[in-house]
Order: structure tokens, then C-alpha cells, then sequence
């Protein structure tokens, strides 16, 4: 008898896996040719993105970056790439860019704007990365005044005085709630700051700016322009509005009638008329309103307004954010006994803006991109100034490596500014 | 028993401040006499201001005669016409471009936000390009650059001349994509053309009925109508058997390439084609980041149950996923139709007459009214938003859960 049982004493090696179910091929398998439809969708998406490449490819392969006029970008194109070819003419930013980026600010003061620019990412910082000590806060509070100084120059007394209004309301705040705690302490605040800033900072800072210290050229608000421009109004309006905001939510969501009344009324009315608009009221008719004789500069009027209209959009995101607390927030706020500042600044606030910040950085980003509608009203932003160098008889003809370039500096501003929204949320994401 | 005295405390006027039974009272006295007050010092400014220029307060500029011209009107307009039907005009403009903007912006936000979704890689990657590059860069950028494309890249009218022709015209020569326009066929409503629109709209009365008619039955009774036939037939057939018995009275004029340029048929002026393509391709970046927030917000749970129900993937879509959807994503979406609308604002920039350019602009300029023009214009706005917005929070109203 034959011994025909087999047992194996050991186990084979596993099979290698079939070569169209591993690595790329696979992949290419599941994502890209999974049913005929993929397929289908797969192949047109490549032929357009092979199209694209082949028609802007050469484009910016001949591109040119020397050359004083398009006469000159063109026949250079042809001489070297044959008859026919067409190329991008770089060389117009190149010659234009301290435009782009300054406006017709005097050429010798352009380290003001460029010092500014870097100390405003300074004074960012430990607002956005809260790696950083608190106390380089301080920085980020003083920043609004230098930036003023710098850029429209004059005498640092002017923001300074502005800056001691704040010192003041603060004196007068402490010395009356040390002998009578309450309200009436922040009622007097508000009215010492008003009056000294509204009657004796002009005085003092006059008085004190005749001793010539501090003082730097003065830069008139239509020598503004360019990157420059938009970055000063959209920085403005996203810094005012955001507070503005908040208590334009807070009033709305408030019990009290009339209150609630004046900011539905003001935010619906904002929120109703396009910016333009806006923008046109104060081109020309804010005038009309402001008593007789006053004419203050049109930047400053465009920031105002362009806060007032963010601040609108803000309010109906923050209020959204109030909403989403369950109410047992507001009730725990309440049973600790917290007055009602008290309660929206620890308990309410701190949830509420969280929850609200994609829309918080929608806005901005939404605020940012609408600085460039200033270019409507004759501002010369860096829309305006496209135009403005397509007239010239140079450029005469120059389209795409214009707005190719203002396209992609807005594109990298906001693009970051969506993603640092994004790493905040993950950041301050308490859930599990 | 002793009754604790609980009469009230005389009142102080220090309560005012420190009793929060008084303090909401005072804050709002306060807060009223402050905006009146910010009220009477506007209006008074405005008052003297406005006598300082010599101007009053006058609405008559309205009938009075406009002088000016309007490229593209949807009603009869000439440069005779009152200043009242130019602004009207441009009201009808905003409308169009409006009207035109939601629809081709759902279209396209619906696609990206869809395509976004798509387990396919390379389809995914360019939904996303698209979606990133339009939100992230200006919206009066993307007019210039959508205008200029159209101004640089479409062929002049003379392109389409001769034997040597650059260019030709498309669907067997009925359209013409140029520099100026685009040139398309256009109805010519012959005797009788009353009768055949009439059972059109008819026919599409019986077809939402008989849709009705047939969900109801279904749901009574389980018998399932061949429902997609029957409206077919019900689209066709009879507008297509009174066309034949009137005679075929609507019949198409065809654009034909005179001397200078195309006569005939139907033109859209390049600045409305512009305008809206962009305003489309802008508003529907964010429709699509709306569309996709609103399935992935749906839990995998409803998914999965209705697949353990035994429903279909394109069922589990239609009849789970999607009206779920919808509640997330129609609020924003109607936002964001209001975002177009005061952006079409911003019609100026490629020199489509909208009412910002004819109340707003011209008008303004010629008769110097800012005030007026500029109360009326923002009136205008103010009512397209409110109607927007009611009709949002009616629909609110109707999707949103009853709860107990």
C-alpha cells in the first residue's frame, strides 16, 4: 500500500497580486476608468487640460521681460521665435510694477508704504499664531496710529492725541467706578473721550506739532494708488468691521424694541443696495449730508463706507453664530451671576465667533475683492490703473499679462486668507 | 403670621441707571433721541445744503425728455423718451441680465459642486481649480477679462465675407459668434400665433396635472402610470397639430451678413453676453461650494438605510439624499442669487446699460440730481432684496422640519 497523503509542512509565499490591481495602475483603475462614464469624463478633462497647456504653453514660453513699448515685445517675439508667433510682453510689469504696487506715491517716500506694509505683518502675528507672547499685543493696538503716520506722514502727534483719548476715557473710567461702581463710570468715559476728541486734540496736537519733532512729508490721499490703496482700504474696513459688527449682532438680538429696531433697519438697508452704490453716495453725496463747508478725503470717505457695508454682512454672520449656542450657554452665563458684558465677552462671544469664522473670513475675503470696485469711482486701484496703462500709447493693445498679474496677487491674498481659516477652525476644534 | 412689608421702594432717579427694571427703558430713550437727533442734523445739513446750491427737491426730472441713447432695450426706447422710461429701460436690463445670471450660475454651480464630489480624480482636481480660481479673484476683474476675451478673440463681421472666410457661422448658418455679438435666429409671430402658444402653455398645465393626477394614484392604489410617455406626448403633440392647422404662423428670421455687418434675426450685444457669462462663472463658484456643503452634510446613515431598504442608487439619490440636500443648500443658493443681482451693478464696467447707468449715471449726470437718482436707484435695490428675501423665508418656512 501506497502512502498517497500529502500534508504540507509549510506555507507558500502568497501570490503576488494580478499587475492591474496594484500600485498606479490600480489606482488609475478605481479613480479615473472605474465605469464608462469615468472614463468618459477622464478623457475630456485631460484633452482640456492638454488644450490649455498647448495654447497658453507657448505663450509663456516667448514671453519677453525687456522692452520699453508691444511694438518692441512683438518684433522681438517674432525675431526670435518666426513670423507669426505670439508671446507675453512681461516687460509692461516690469516697468510698471512700483506702480502696481505704490500708485503715484512720491518714488523717494516708497520705504513709508513698504515699512508699513511689514509692520502690519508684524503687528498680524499674534493675532493670527498664538505661539507669540501676549505682550507683543501692545505692537498690534499702536499699529493702526503708525500706519497713519507713515503713510499720509505729517505730525505723529495727531494719532498720538488720538491714542490719549484712550488713556484718558480709561483715568476717568477707574476714577469714578472707585467710588461709585456701575454704569455711570462708562457713561462718563464715553463722554470724556468724545469731548477731547472731538474739541481739544486738534488744539494740542497743533501746538505740540509746531516743535517740528516727528513730523514727515506730508502725502496728499490722490497719490495713492495700486496694491497700496487696496491694501489701506481693505485692511481698514476688515478691522473696523469686525467690532462694528459684533455689536451690530448684539443689538439686533437684543430685547430692547427700538434698539433692535435701528440695527434690523441699518443692516437690511446695507444689505439691500449694491456696494456701488454705496460707493456713488460717497462720491457724491456725502457732501450733501455733512454740514456746509466740510470736504474730507475721498479715501477716507470710500473706508467708511466700505466698513459700514461689511460691517452689515458681518452682523448677519455673527448673529447666525449667537443662534447656533444652545441656549443653555446663555442660561449658564446668567446662573454665575455675570452681567450682561460680562457674559457675551467670556461665555457668548468666545463660542460664537468661533462657530462664525468661515464666514467671518468669507467677508474679509469678500471685502478685500470689493476694494476693487473703488476703480468705478475713478480711484486709482489696481483695476484703475490697468486701465489707465492700456491707454497709454506704449501699451497700447496690452490685455492679458495686465490682469493676468492683478488676478494673481488677489488670487494669492485670498487664497491664503481661506486657507489660514481653515487652519483655525482645525485649531480650535473641540469636538472629538 | 407676620406679612413681610413688600412695598415698593420709592423710586430714585439713580434707578434709572442702576435697576435693570428701568435700565432697558433708559438705554432705549437714549438710543432713540441719539438717532433722532443724527436724523435731524442729516436732514437739516441736506436742507441747507441743498439751498446753498440753489436745488430743490424735485422728482419732475422724470418726464422730462432723456436725449441720450441706449444700446439694448427690451421695450420701445428712443432718445426722445423721458428721462422716467430710460430708468425704466434700465430696470428691465438689470432684470434680464439677472434673470440670465441665476439660471446659467445654478447650471454651472450645480456641475462643479457635483463634479467636485466625483470620486474621479482628474475631474475632481479641475472642479476645484475652477471653484478656487473664480472665488478668490475679484468679480469686476473677471468682466474686464471675459469682455476682452470676447473683444479680442471673437471674429469682426467681415471675417464671415467672401471665399476666404475666416470664419463661418454655426448650426447650419444660423449663428454667428462675433466681436460685436452674437447673431441668432429669432420667432417671427405670423396671424394665429396666439392660438399655438396658448396650447403650448396649456399642454404644460395638463402635464403638471397629470403628474399630480398620476403621484396620487400611485400612492393610493401602488399602480405606477407609464408617466414619462405621456408627457412626452402631451409636450408635442397638440402644440405641434394646431402649428400644422394655423399654418405654421411662428417661423424663424435668420441673421444674413449684409454690407457691414449681419441684418436680421435676433442680436445680444457683446456687453450683456459678457456680463452675464461672468457674473455666471463667478456666482457659480460659490453655488458649487454651497451644492457640495449641502450632500456632504447629509449623514452616511440616510444613505445606508435607505440602501438597507432596498432602494436603488438613483432612488437613494432622488427620494433621500436630494430633498435633504435642498433644505442645506437653497437659503445660501437664494443669497447668493440676491450677490448676483447687486452685482450686475457692476454693468458699467463693459457699458451695458442697467439701471446703475441710466438712473444712476447718465440721468444723474445730465440733470444733476444726485439726490433723487440716487434715492430711486436705491429704492429699486432695496425692493428686488426684500423680494428676494421673502421669498426665501417663505420657502424656509414650507421645507423646514415640523417639529413638535
Amino acid at each position: 500500500m501506497v502512502d498517497t497523503t500529502f500534508v504540507r509542512t509549510q506555507m507558500i509565499e502568497p501570490e503576488q497580486a494580478p499587475g492591474a490591481s496594484v500600485g498606479a495602475v490600480r489606482w488609475a483603475r478605481e479613480n479615473l476608468f472605474s465605469n464608462w462614464l469615468n472614463s468618459v469624463l477622464t478623457l475630456l478633462s485631460l484633452f482640456a487640460v492638454y488644450w490649455l497647456i498647448a495654447h497658453i504653453g507657448p505663450w509663456f514660453r516667448h514671453a519677453v521681460w525687456n522692452a520699453g513699448s508691444l511694438q518692441e515685445c512683438r518684433s522681438i517675439i517674432q525675431a526670435t521665435w518666426g513670423e507669426g508667433a505670439t508671446g507675453a510682453c512681461f516687460a509692461v510689469i516690469r516697468e510698471r510694477w512700483k506702480q502696481y504696487l505704490f500708485g503715484f506715491y512720491p518714488a523717494d517716500l516708497y520705504w513709508r508704504p513698504t515699512l508699513t506694509f511689514f509692520l502690519m505683518l508684524a503687528a498680524l502675528a499674534p493675532l493670527l499664531f498664538s505661539g507669540l507672547p501676549r505682550r507683543t499685543m501692545w505692537f498690534s493696538v499702536a499699529f493702526p496710529g503708525v500706519a497713519y503716520w507713515l503713510l499720509w506722514g505729517g505730525s505723529i502727534f495727531v494719532p498720538l492725541g488720538i491714542y490719549a483719548g484712550f488713556v484718558i476715557a480709561y483715568v476717568v473710567h477707574g476714577a469714578i467706578s472707585a467710588r461709585r461702581p456701575g454704569p455711570l463710570a462708562s457713561v462718563a468715559a464715553v463722554v470724556a473721550l468724545l469731548i477731547w476728541w472731538l474739541y481739544l486734540v486738534g488744539p494740542v496736537a497743533g501746538v505740540l506739532s509746531g516743535t517740528g519733532i516727528g513730523t514727515l512729508t506730508p502725502v496728499q490721499s490722490n497719490q495713492f494708488g495700486g496694491f497700496t490703496l487696496s491694501l489701506v482700504i481693505g485692511v481698514t474696513g476688515i478691522a473696523f468691521s469686525l467690532p462694528l459688527g459684533v455689536l451690530l449682532a448684539l443689538g439686533r438680538r437684543s430685547d430692547m424694541f427700538f434698539v433692535k429696531t435701528i440695527c434690523v433697519g441699518f443692516i437690511e438697508f446695507i444689505r439691500g443696495v449694491p456696494l456701488i452704490t454705496l460707493l456713488l453716495v460717497a462720491s457724491f453725496l456725502l457732501n450733501i449730508f455733512l454740514p456746509p463747508g466740510t470736504n474730507f478725503d475721498i479715501i477716507l470717505r470710500v473706508i467708511i463706507m466700505v466698513t459700514l457695508f461689511s460691517a452689515a454682512y458681518m452682523a448677519e454672520t455673527i448673529r447666525g453664530g449667537l443662534a447656533a449656542l444652545p441656549r443653555g450657554q446663555y442660561e449658564a452665563a446668567d446662573a454665575l451671576g455675570l452681567d450682561y458684558w460680562k457674559s457675551m465677552r467670556l461665555i457668548i462671544m468666545p463660542q460664537a465667533l468661533k462657530i462664525s469664522i468661515p464666514g467671518i473670513v468669507n467677508n474679509f475675503i469678500g471685502l478685500f475683492k470689493d476694494t476693487t470696485l473703488v476703480a468705478i469711482i475713478a480711484l486709482l486701484d489696481p483695476l484703475g490703473l490697468t486701465t489707465a496703462i492700456r491707454a497709454d500709447s506704449n501699451w497700447n493693445g496690452i490685455i492679458w499679462e495686465l490682469y493676468g498679474f492683478v488676478a494673481l496677487i488677489f488670487f494669492l491674498f485670498c487664497y491664503s486668507m481661506s486657507q489660514y481659516s481653515q487652519y483655525l477652525e482645525r485649531k480650535l476644534q473641540t469636538g472629538h | 403670621m407676620t406679612s413681610i412689608d413688600v412695598s415698593p421702594e420709592p423710586f430714585r432717579l439713580s434707578m434709572l441707571i442702576y435697576d435693570t427694571r428701568f435700565r432697558s427703558l433708559t438705554i432705549q430713550t437714549v438710543a432713540v433721541l441719539l438717532f433722532m437727533l443724527a436724523a435731524a442734523w442729516l436732514v437739516n445739513n441736506t436742507v441747507q445744503n441743498l439751498n446753498a446750491l440753489g436745488k430743490d427737491f424735485d422728482f419732475g426730472f422724470l418726464s422730462s425728455r432723456a436725449g441720450y441713447d441706449i444700446n439694448q432695450a427690451l421695450i420701445p426706447y428712443t432718445n426722445d423718451s423721458t428721462h422716467g422710461r430710460a430708468a425704466l429701460v434700465g430696470i428691465l436690463n438689470t432684470l434680464l441680465v439677472a434673470l440670465l445670471g441665476c439660471t446659467f450660475a445654478t447650471i454651472i454651480g450645480v456641475l462643479a459642486g457635483v463634479l467636485r464630489l466625483s470620486t474621479n480624480w482628474v475631474v475632481a482636481k479641475l472642479a476645484a481649480a475652477y471653484v478656487e480660481g473664480f472665488r478668490n479673484v475679484p468679480v469686476l476683474l473677471w468682466i474686464f477679462t471675459i469682455m476682452a476675451v470676447i473683444t479680442e478673440s471673437a471674429p469682426a463681421p467681415s471675417a464671415f465675407r467672401g471665399d476666404t472666410a475666416t470664419a463661418s457661422m454655426l448650426f447650419s448658418d444660423s449663428v454667428a459668434i462675433t466681436n460685436r455679438g452674437l447673431y441668432m435666429p429669432w420667432p417671427v409671430w405670423g396671424p394665429g400665433w396666439h392660438l399655438v402658444v396658448a396650447t403650448f402653455v396649456l399642454s404644460l398645465i395638463a402635464i403638471i396635472l397629470f403628474g399630480r393626477y398620476a403621484k396620487k394614484r400611485q400612492e393610493e392604489t401602488g399602480e405606477i402610470l407609464p408617466t414619462l410617455w405621456i408627457k412626452l406626448g402631451l409636450f408635442f403633440i397638440p402644440t405641434l397639430l394646431i402649428d400644422f392647422v394655423m399654418g405654421s404662423p411662428i417661423t424663424l428670421a435668420y441673421p444674413v451678413l449684409e454690407r457691414f455687418n449681419f441684418v436680421g434675426g435676433g442680436f445680444v450685444d457683446k456687453a450683456l453676453i459678457a456680463l452675464v457669462v461672468a457674473l455666471s462663472l463667478y456666482t457659480g463658484a460659490f453655488i458649487a461650494e454651497n451644492v457640495r456643503a449641502g450632500i456632504l452634510a447629509i449623514s452616511k446613515g440616510q444613505t445606508e438605510a435607505a440602501n438597507a431598504l432596498g432602494l436603488r442608487p438613483n432612488r437613494t439619490m432622488s427620494l433621500v439624499v436630494l430633498p435633504q440636500a435642498m433644505r442645506i443648500i437653497i437659503p445660501p443658493l437664494i443669497s447668493q442669487y440676491l450677490n448676483l443681482t447687486k452685482n450686475s451693478s457692476l454693468a458699467i464696467a463693459v457699458g451695458y446699460m442697467d439701471v446703475r447707468a441710466t438712473l444712476g449715471g447718465i440721468t444723474m449726470n445730465q440733470t444733476g440730481r444726485e439726490l433723487e437718482c440716487m434715492l430711486l436707484l436705491m429704492g429699486f435695490y432695496l425692493v428686488v432684496s426684500l423680494a428676494i428675501s421673502s421669498l426665501m423665508n417663505w420657502y424656509n418656512s414650507s421645507v423646514s422640519l415640523k417639529e413638535r
